[in-house]
């Protein structure tokens, strides 16, 4: 786009060019030809420019990253009924992610020798919550959102309960499988 | 020098030019009303200025930026500095644009001819809310993370495409190696190239019709009328540019840059927070003091209302400010319109009373609350001091206060005896309320029991 403006700028053009007959009749098609084919041709640019500019900037909506299972501990290291957070891997982090490719989960393991794993995301706006033991409740730092031990709303803001994550076990080792972060 | 001078006029036209902008005639009188417009823009160049020396040092990767600014605020030669004055600059930035919206409002400068001057700013002023968060973002610290997510949260309530803008926001499933870099990009290229566009189509705009003269009471605006009135003015009372009203101009703007400066030197930059790891749960994320209202305006919406406010009213708040110059000749006066210093009046009320409630944050549990002391228990019958002991270690004081212990989001509990009977407490502690759980699931009547004991001395 720049490279055609600026080619079309520079002189401005004189109102009747020296070299044009003035009885340019048949000159006038000719005129107009040149002004549709510099429009075209801008605007051809202008596309190619802009074409991978654009799929550039929309490529996260296309790109799907698979989805790991990660393994955040062996199952003996979870009491049965505690609630711990547990930190793991993004599903393919870029080398220089550092710290932000990881990613916290709230670990239970529930009576009945299952697990489950908590999203820490506030279904309000996303704030991280925290687990708080002694009264069996989640509690979001951001507006004051209580969820129940289940996960379910208790009290403030939130609209839905907390989402989870796929858990497994295999070979003795609690595994998550990495999820999207839960926007409604 | 006058040679030169002349050679380059000749070949660029640039010397007529740039003097002709600067001696054209304004109005007489405009004083220290007009020179929020000009410091906006001293603002800005300082926001370049600074932004260009701390992004030679900065590294927009989400694994490295933290380093890079802990570098940068703590061993890179005024380093500190720059960033503080990169800080408050854009501060200065919000203010400033924010008093010349509300003048040209008050004024009816954005009446005939100078429809596009407004909308031009209009759109300047979206820009720089626009750098304000980006930039904001780039203090890539665990604050910022957060905040990253809350936004794409809010992008998320929008229907249909929610999802999708959530993604683009985040530059992914979450946030990641993808999500820095392109906040980097809008903040530092691609907002600020629009920014100068459209400040040089504003500032053209400005040459072309002229420094809108005071308004007068029963001088209506008319497309007829206004311009020849508007030139005759300036032939008979107008004054050069430069000096005479740039004097102002230049004293604001470099008082400005000084009270910038020096805010840097002695407040400094904010501290940068933890670093920008998403599995580090202790968090308290909250905007800086430019976004403090909107985040209390999240908080204190009913659920039902949630979507409208973050969806519609942005866009209600655009359309209006497009909308503005339809009302384009008539009265400029003040006195002849006086919903207008009334709606500026309960824009600022509005938004500083949101502000003072985001500032204290009342809705946030107190997750620093330490169990009552013995002293303000002061009661030591063994149901009472179990009661108390459970108060604290069943999260109820995070959200109660009892004689200013705990925090603010639930009612104050200090004489809540002489409120409610023991059975109303307990039917409150078992049954909640809307920002209240129920604990009838996670307390043992004996449990309850003691705390009913406990909060019935409480008178
Ligand atoms: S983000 Fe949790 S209550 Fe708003």
């Amino acid at each position: 786009m720049d490279a055609a403006g600026s080619d079309a700028s520079p002189d401005p053009a004189p109102p009747a060019p020296p070299s044009t007959p003035t009885n340019g009749a048949e000159m006038l098609p000719r005129r107009r030809f040149f002004s549709r084919l510099s429009t075209a041709v801008s605007a051809a640019a202008a596309v190619i420019v802009g074409v991978p500019f654009i799929g550039f900037l929309v490529a996260p909506l296309v790109r799907r990253v698979p989805r790991e299972w990660r393994a955040v501990g062996p199952v003996d290291r979870f009491a049965v009924g505690e609630t711990v957070s547990v930190t793991f891997q993004d599903a393919s982090p870029l080398p220089w992610s550092g710290v932000t490719a990881r990613t916290a989960a709230w670990l239970r393991r529930t009576e009945d020798g299952g697990f489950t794993a908590f999203s820490v995301n506030c279904t309000h706006l996303g704030c991280p919550v925290q687990w708080i033991a002694d009264a069996r409740l989640f509690l979001c730092p951001c507006h004051g959102g209580v969820y129940n031990a289940d996960g379910t709303v208790a009290a403030g803001p939130p609209p839905r309960p907390l989402g989870e994550y796929p858990v497994r076990v295999r070979s003795g080792r609690v595994e998550i499988l990495t999820s999207p972060i839960p926007f409604a | 020098m006058s040679r030169l001078l002349a050679w380059l006029d000749d070949r660029t036209g640039l010397v007529t030019w740039t003097r002709h902008a600067l001696e054209h005639p304004v109005p007489p009188r405009t004083g220290w009303w007009y020179v929020f417009g000009s410091a906006t823009l001293i603002a800005f160049l300082l926001q370049v200025v600074t932004g260009i020396a701390l992004a030679t040092a900065y590294v927009p990767a989400s694994g490295q930026a933290y380093e890079s600014l802990r570098f940068i605020s703590e061993q890179a030669l005024m380093g500190r500095f720059l960033r503080g004055m990169h800080y408050f600059g854009a501060s200065a930035m919000m203010l400033l644009i924010g008093i010349h919206v509300a003048r040209t409002y008050l004024m009816a400068a954005y009446k005939y001819p100078r429809e596009l001057n407004w909308l031009s700013g209009a759109v300047l002023l979206l820009l720089t809310i626009a750098l304000a968060f980006t930039g904001q973002l780039l203090r890539w610290d665990q604050t910022a993370v957060w905040s990253v997510i809350v936004a794409a949260a809010q992008a998320g309530k929008v229907p249909v495409i929610g999802t999708d803008l959530a993604r683009f926001v985040l530059a992914g499933d979450t946030v990641g190696g993808a999500t820095l870099s392109r906040f980097f990009a809008f903040h530092v290229f691609f907002i600020p190239a629009l920014v100068f566009l459209l400040i040089g189509l504003h500032l053209l705009l400005v040459l072309r019709h002229g420094i809108s003269e005071r308004p007068r009471l029963g001088q209506p605006v008319e497309e007829a009328t206004y311009r020849a009135r508007y030139d005759a003015m300036l032939r008979s009372e107008g004054v050069p540019f430069w000096p005479d009203a740039a004097w102002r101009d230049a004293v604001f703007g470099a008082a400005v840059v000084a009270v910038i400066a020096i805010l840097a030197v002695i407040v400094g930059p904010p501290e940068l927070g933890r670093p920008p790891d998403p599995s580090i749960l202790q968090a308290y994320p909250r905007p800086d003091w430019y976004f403090l209202w909107y985040f209390a305006v999240l908080a204190l919406t009913p659920t039902s209302l949630e979507t409208f406010i973050i969806v519609v009213a942005p866009l209600v708040f655009g359309a209006i400010l497009l909308l503005v110059p339809l009302s384009n000749t008539g009265e400029r006066s003040v006195r002849r319109r006086p919903w207008a210093p009334l709606l500026v009046i309960a824009i600022v009320t509005v938004i500083v009373s949101f502000w003072i409630a985001g500032a204290q944050a009342k809705w946030s549990p107190d997750f620093a609350a330490t169990p009552l002391p013995a002293e303000v228990v002061h009661d030591t019958s063994a149901a009472v001091v179990e009661g108390a002991r459970l108060f604290h270690s069943k999260g109820c004081e995070f959200c109660h206060q009892i004689a200013g212990h705990g925090g603010e989001r639930g009612p104050d509990l200090s004489n809540v005896a002489s409120r409610l009977t023991s059975q109303g407490i307990a039917l409150q502690i078992t049954n909640g309320g809307p920002n209240m759980p129920a604990y009838a699931r996670s307390l043992t009547p004996d449990e309850v029991q003691a705390l009913v004991a406990f909060l019935s001395t409480r008178k």
